[in-house]
């Protein structure tokens, strides 16, 4: 797996880029993370993305968007407007998580 | 006596109290099954439906012809399970207890969770095709259709047999080119994912598939509604995409009773050990099948390979031993491709469908990510494999755990990423 550099700091990734250990992740490393996918985090940013590290730190996994709406009360408009196109791979790729596994 | 109770006849719980019957002295163990109705459907048939290819009565069964003596079969809808008091409540008011819980009661469509979609247009102009219902509605839809614009569409991930809509966009592509309807009908493949499976190499190969027969994909799509008046799928990021005949694979949920017995997650899945189909909650309880939250598909195949292991997990547990046997993910699929050919994928939880040969090395007799007749005859020969081997539980000669053998690994990437 390689090694990357963010904010100074050196971090494990994966193929993808995303960290593949959560516990290396600070909010400046959330900044750099979203920076790097052309994302100024701003207070609703910061919203769904504590509520994934909290949701994963209780569930172990990633929340869907499904989950981000019907549990962190973020309506799933309002995340893709947050984190277009993409939300899920997205947000989970600045929260340092992995990819939500709806997808099998 | 001890109480083994099953919720849903369902491919899952039959094969079980098939193989279970066998296991557990009918002098110490009664067995319960309960669903809420004696049909048994074939449900890969409904895929052939549309195209005439089926007729009702090669697809389904009644559940107590497939059910073995000496197990007990209730007809009723379950209310809740009381869990901590080792209960389950029908809706008509009986009690049932147990020792030891299954729940099978699967993945259903809810075409009630998007907004539009049971409206004035559905079985007119929208259909689906993973009920008895809406593939017979589909055929007579098709009968009509010459011209405009047909959208296969899934709701959001996970769906119940996840290359079924792949498969039937295939399979309508050919049709209309015998109809020689093809130049008057534009296909559109519209789906949540980031293209057209959920595995990078077979998405990759399924995706120039699409390709090849001129198959729009729209990726990336989350419908928040349909325009009923439109006649269009919007998308939460304001996308629109018209259609003249919708196909769609509505929001699949577990089942209701899961929820309300707060025994689900937020779709109504029963969370699992992902190894021993164990519920996280209760050690007396296991969610097989569809019902359970395991990151496998959601298939026949998945729940007959993971049961082999969970039947002798189950004799270990009640022998009061640590459960030894650990399920791996294994899945194996036929895709039908149209034409007469169709494709097969075997994979499990940490390696993706490989290409290769399955289940021998060269010989196979079946081809793997590629289309070949051989697959297609397999296809339809596991109609009667089910009915006869898989739903008895009578053992089938391929591997229970996924094996490497006769599958090429690719030198970039054998692990799946999630």
């Amino acid at each position: 797996m390689p090694v990357t550099t963010i904010d100074g700091h050196q971090i494990n990734v994966n193929e993808e880029g995303f960290l593949t250990d959560p516990t290396e992740w600070t909010d400046e490393i959330g900044i750099a993370l979203a920076a790097q996918i052309g994302i100024t985090l701003t207070d609703a940013h910061w919203k769904a993305i504590r509520f994934l590290r909290k949701d994963f730190d209780e569930m172990g996994e990633t929340a869907t968007l499904r989950r981000v709406s019907t549990v962190g009360a973020i309506p799933i408009k309002e995340l893709f407007a947050l984190f277009p196109a993409k939300p899920a791979k997205k947000m989970s790729y600045v929260a340092g998580l992995p990819k939500p596994h709806g997808c099998v | 006596m001890k109480r083994l109770l099953v919720l849903g006849a369902g491919t899952a719980g039959t094969m079980i109290v098939n193989k279970l019957r066998h296991h557990l002295d009918a002098s110490e163990w009664d067995i319960k099954v309960v669903d809420r109705d004696d049909v048994h459907p074939y449900q890969p048939g409904f895929l052939f439906l549309p195209f005439g290819a089926y007729t009702a009565k090669q697809i389904t069964r009644p559940r107590r012809g497939t059910l073995p003596k000496g197990v007990d079969f209730v007809i009723g809808e379950v209310d809740r399970v009381d869990a901590a008091a080792n209960k389950v409540a029908l809706v008509d008011g009986t009690t049932l207890d147990y020792d030891y819980l299954i729940i099978a009661s699967g993945t259903t469509p809810r075409p009630d969770q998007t907004p539009g979609m049971l409206g004035e247009e559905w079985r007119r102009s929208i259909f689906d095709f993973y009920t008895f219902e809406g593939s017979k509605a589909l055929a007579e839809a098709l009968k009509k259709f010459d011209h405009g614009r047909l959208v296969v569409h899934i709701t959001d991930m996970p769906i119940k047999c996840p290359v079924a809509p792949l498969e039937f966009t295939f399979l309508a592509e050919a049709w209309l080119r015998e109809k020689g309807m093809r130049d008057r009908v534009e296909i559109i493949y519209v789906t949540p994912l980031p293209g057209a499976f959920t595995k990078p190499i077979a998405s990759e190969r399924l995706g120039s598939m699409l390709d090849d027969r001129k198959i729009a994909v729209e990726s990336d799509f989350m419908v928040e509604r349909i325009d009923v008046e439109n006649k269009a799928l919007v998308s939460y990021d304001e996308r629109e995409v018209p259609f003249d005949l919708l196909v769609t694979v509505p929001l699949n949920m577990g089942a209701d009773f899961v929820a309300r017995s707060g025994l689900g997650d937020d779709l109504n899945y029963v969370p699992v050990d992902k190894h021993t189909l164990q519920s996280k909650a209760y050690p007396n309880m296991f969610a097989v099948g569809d019902a359970s939250d395991i990151p496998a598909s959601k298939a026949g195949s998945v729940a007959h390979f993971s049961i082999d292991i969970f039947v002798d997990n189950f004799m270990e547990l009640i022998a009061g031993k640590p459960m030894t046997g650990s399920f791996d993910g294994h899945a194996n699929c036929f895709i039908e491709s149209g034409d007469g050919k169709g494709l097969l994928i075997d994979f499990n939880y940490d390696t993706e469908p490989l290409p290769g040969t399955y289940p021998l090395p060269f010989v196979g007799p079946m081809g793997l990510l590629k289309e070949t007749r051989a697959n297609h005859l397999g296809k339809l020969a596991f109609r009667w494999i089910y009915w006869n081997i898989l739903l008895p539980g009578r053992s089938m000669p391929v591997p229970t755990l996924m094996s490497m053998v006769g599958k090429k690994p690719s030198n970039t990437m054998t692990k799946t990423t999630k």
